[in-house]
């Protein structure tokens, strides 16, 4: 409970305490230690739940599903942290493009921010899951529009309103399952307690469940990033600070996606015994094929490499999407690896591509050039990252993109080539947007600029271990995972 | 249904309702600001009392919590910061006419229709005015979704947004009884942060772009991908 408590409230007292704060290098650090206490807790819970099993309490539940995302989150809330203090003050200090009450904002919502991401994740009360989701909206709707420019308050705007619409319809679909719940709940319990509703799921009237499921996938899955509601994505990506890009790939949509999970278990669980016992995985498979394949197609012909790095998101959210569908042991650890994996490796790209911009001054391709020559240990981490993320062995993603594909080949084989090729296009235009930026020759007067690559080794290195052996702990605590989602152990 | 023949409660709920609708409907047509700031204000008074009438049928305090938040965001506070921003920004006398009004209405009455089909499930274990009511309220929700799509002001598009949180709202109140206080507050509390945000992008629209027409705001896609010649920010 006392970790609990440290995880969750540590940010929002970091929200809270940093605005006050006038000095912008001395909120930078804070804003480390602050990411750093919170990440004690989450380990803190982490052990307890593996120790003890899942807990649960009047308004939380910590499973090993969830655990393990607040880990995530935590952890690359840390690292990017870290990124982001001198990062962010050299935007603030030389770049003049952000003014003091800029930075606090900015320290404020960062911290903001992951309060709302990790309430998302230990909440049992799906109401509270929504609101959660929905301020994390808000807090990222203030850092997309940091930098005041017309661009930025356009992403910012259409962010705002596409995904103000689109999770209107998540509490519409909340209200749904609240009210198939009122029929049969036993008296004083929550209806909208997820266990509660868990446990009684097979009661709930089919149909509503499935109007109610598929309000809730519209209104998760927009923050997903799921082709056709994909598009505020790119746009905040490429317009808002760099940190706030890798922690709204690493962390933003994966909170959605557990968010859509967790609904997808309680209507698979309802509809056991309907005609479509089916439905709600069909749906995400669907969904999930479309997005990788329009995000893997979408890669070629970028001019922006954050945009370009944000498509590459939206495709591999689509791959997870389509790898929990599948459903099964297989598929959905294949799944929970590859958001662990991902989240990693992208948010360690987009560090590289903070640095690499700021190399190049720009964020167009093809003003980033020669990285390599300039600043070797930025080319190496962009080119290691854009490697491992593109799924060659003996990076993690291979790992999961692998096991994926076994599992279609077990279950829907003739979808295999769909996404043998979606990896192959996608592959094709990661590196010809990347080959150039990394080893082509550098301009005239271009010069390396100070970055701090602690982060982006670390990440990397955890990708490398995850790809060559997943540590038996892990794999222990995914496979739990999997038996929650899927209710057979892989191993 | 026979109409007559329900409780007096409900005969009450479905003509409130039936009044939101048709409010929603005049929010999707009414070009002039001011009075679609009206209309809004209406229709948040006639969704608190929806609450506030559930409420004291159920004798649940709650409810009337809901309606009292309701009443003092929707009727009272969010009409008051957009009447403050339309006179700052100087926009009182701005039309914003429909490009399509017969078509954009035809469409209004369709979602109608595909809202009482969505709602049809309810039907078999709930009685008959609960569904329409949540009929209704999935109706004003889609109904603000397609006055954010067919308007061109971004004043009026932050009314339809708020119009589905209406629509929302008696939803939960109408079929549930209202959600647990405490979502009530949190929905309620994002909703005002979200109020106050849009009060600060109009500002900061109408500074960078000098317009609030939305069609001004489609650069990002054009001149980041395509344009040769401007620097985008980093």
């Amino acid at each position: 409970m006392i970790w609990l408590l440290l995880t969750v409230f540590t940010p929002l007292a970091g929200a809270l305490l940093l605005p006050l704060l006038p000095r912008v290098s001395v909120a930078g650090w804070l804003n480390l230690a602050l990411c750093a206490l919170s990440l004690v807790g989450a380990l803190g819970l982490a052990v307890e739940v593996l120790l003890h099993g899942s807990l649960a309490g009047d308004s939380f539940r910590v499973d090993a599903f969830n655990v393990y995302l607040a880990v995530l989150t935590a952890f690359v809330g840390l690292t990017t942290a870290i990124f982001s203090r001198p990062y962010m003050y050299y935007v603030h200090n030389e770049e003049k493009r952000v003014s003091r009450n800029g930075m606090r904002l900015y320290h404020s919502m960062y911290q903001g921010f992951l309060f709302t991401m990790l309430l998302a994740l230990t909440t049992d009360n799906l109401g509270i899951l929504w609101v959660a989701v929905e301020g994390a909206t808000l807090t990222t709707v203030l850092l997309v529009s940091l930098y005041r420019t017309p661009a930025a308050i356009e992403a910012a705007w259409k962010y705002f309103i596409l995904c103000g619409v689109g999770i209107a319809q998540a509490l519409f679909g909340t209200v749904a399952l609240y009210f198939a719940a009122q029929h049969v709940l036993p008296p004083g319990a929550n209806g909208l307690s997820w266990s509660t509703l868990y446990a009684i799921a097979p009661q709930l009237e089919p149909r509503v469940m499935v109007v109610a499921f598929v309000f809730l996938l519209v209104g998760y899955g927009t923050k997903v990033g799921l082709v056709p509601l994909h598009s505020w994505l790119p746009d905040a990506h490429s317009e808002g600070p760099t940190p706030m890009s890798a922690v709204l790939s690493g962390l933003l949509l994966n909170v959605a996606l557990y968010a859509v999970v967790r609904m997808k278990m309680l209507t698979d669980a309802a509809l056991v015994h309907s005609s479509t016992p089916q439905l709600a995985g069909h749906l995400l498979m669907g969904f999930g094929l479309l997005t990788f394949l329009v995000g893997a197609i979408s890669l070629h012909r970028r001019r922006d490499i954050k945009r370009l790095f944000s498509y590459s998101s939206i495709e591999h959210m689509g791959l997870m999407t389509f790898g929990f569908g599948v459903g099964g042991p297989l598929a959905t650890f294949a799944a929970l690896l590859h958001m662990l994996v991902h989240s990693l490796t992208k948010s360690s790209i987009f560090i590289s591509v903070g640095h690499a911009t700021h190399i190049a001054r720009s964020q167009r391709i093809e003003r980033i050039r020669g990285l390599i020559r300039t600043q070797p240990a930025v080319g190496w981490s962009l080119l290691l990252g854009v490697v491992a993320i593109a799924g060659f062995p003996p990076f993690g993603i291979f790992t999961s993109e692998f096991l994926l594909l076994v599992a279609t080949m077990q279950a829907w084989p003739w979808l295999t080539p769909l996404l043998v090729l979606g990896l192959l296009v996608a592959l094709a235009g990661l590196f010809r947007a990347v080959q150039p930026m990394v080893f082509g020759a550098a301009p005239v007067g271009q010069y390396p600029v100070r970055a701090n690559m602690l982060p982006v080794i670390l990440q990397l290195a955890m990708v490398l271990i995850l790809g060559i052996a997943i540590p038996g702990v892990l794999a222990h605590w995914l496979d739990q995972a999997t038996q929650l989602i899927s209710g057979r152990p892989l191993l | 249904m026979n109409f007559s023949a329900l409780p007096l409660l409900d005969q009450a709920v479905l003509v409130l309702a039936a009044m939101a609708l048709f409010s929603a409907f005049a929010l999707l047509a009414q070009s002039r600001l001011l009075s679609a700031i009206h209309v809004f204000a209406w229709q948040g008074a006639l969704v608190a009392a929806v609450a506030a009438l559930t409420g004291a049928a159920s004798g649940d305090v709650n409810l009337y919590i809901s309606a009292a938040i309701t009443f003092v965001l929707k009727v009272l506070l969010i009409p008051w910061m957009l009447h403050r921003l339309v006179r700052r920004l100087a926009l009182e006398r701005q039309a914003d006419p429909l490009s399509y009004p017969a078509l954009t209405l035809l469409a209004g009455a369709a979602i109608v229709v595909f809202a009482d089909w969505v709602a049809a499930p309810v039907a078999q274990f709930e009685h008959s005015a609960t569904r329409n009511v949540i009929a209704i309220s999935l109706a004003i929700v889609l109904l603000g979704m397609l006055t954010m799509v067919v308007r061109r002001q971004a004043l009026a598009q932050v009314l339809g947004f708020m119009a589905m949180e209406n629509g929302l709202f008696l939803a939960a109140v109408a079929s549930t009884h209202g959600m647990p206080l405490v979502v009530e507050l949190g929905v309620a509390f994002d909703v005002l942060v979200a109020m106050v945000l849009f009060g600060v992008f109009f500002l900061q629209i109408k500074d960078s772009i000098d317009t609030l027409d939305i069609d001004r705001l489609s650069q990002l896609a054009s001149s980041v991908e395509q344009d040769d010649d401007t620097e985008p920010p980093r």
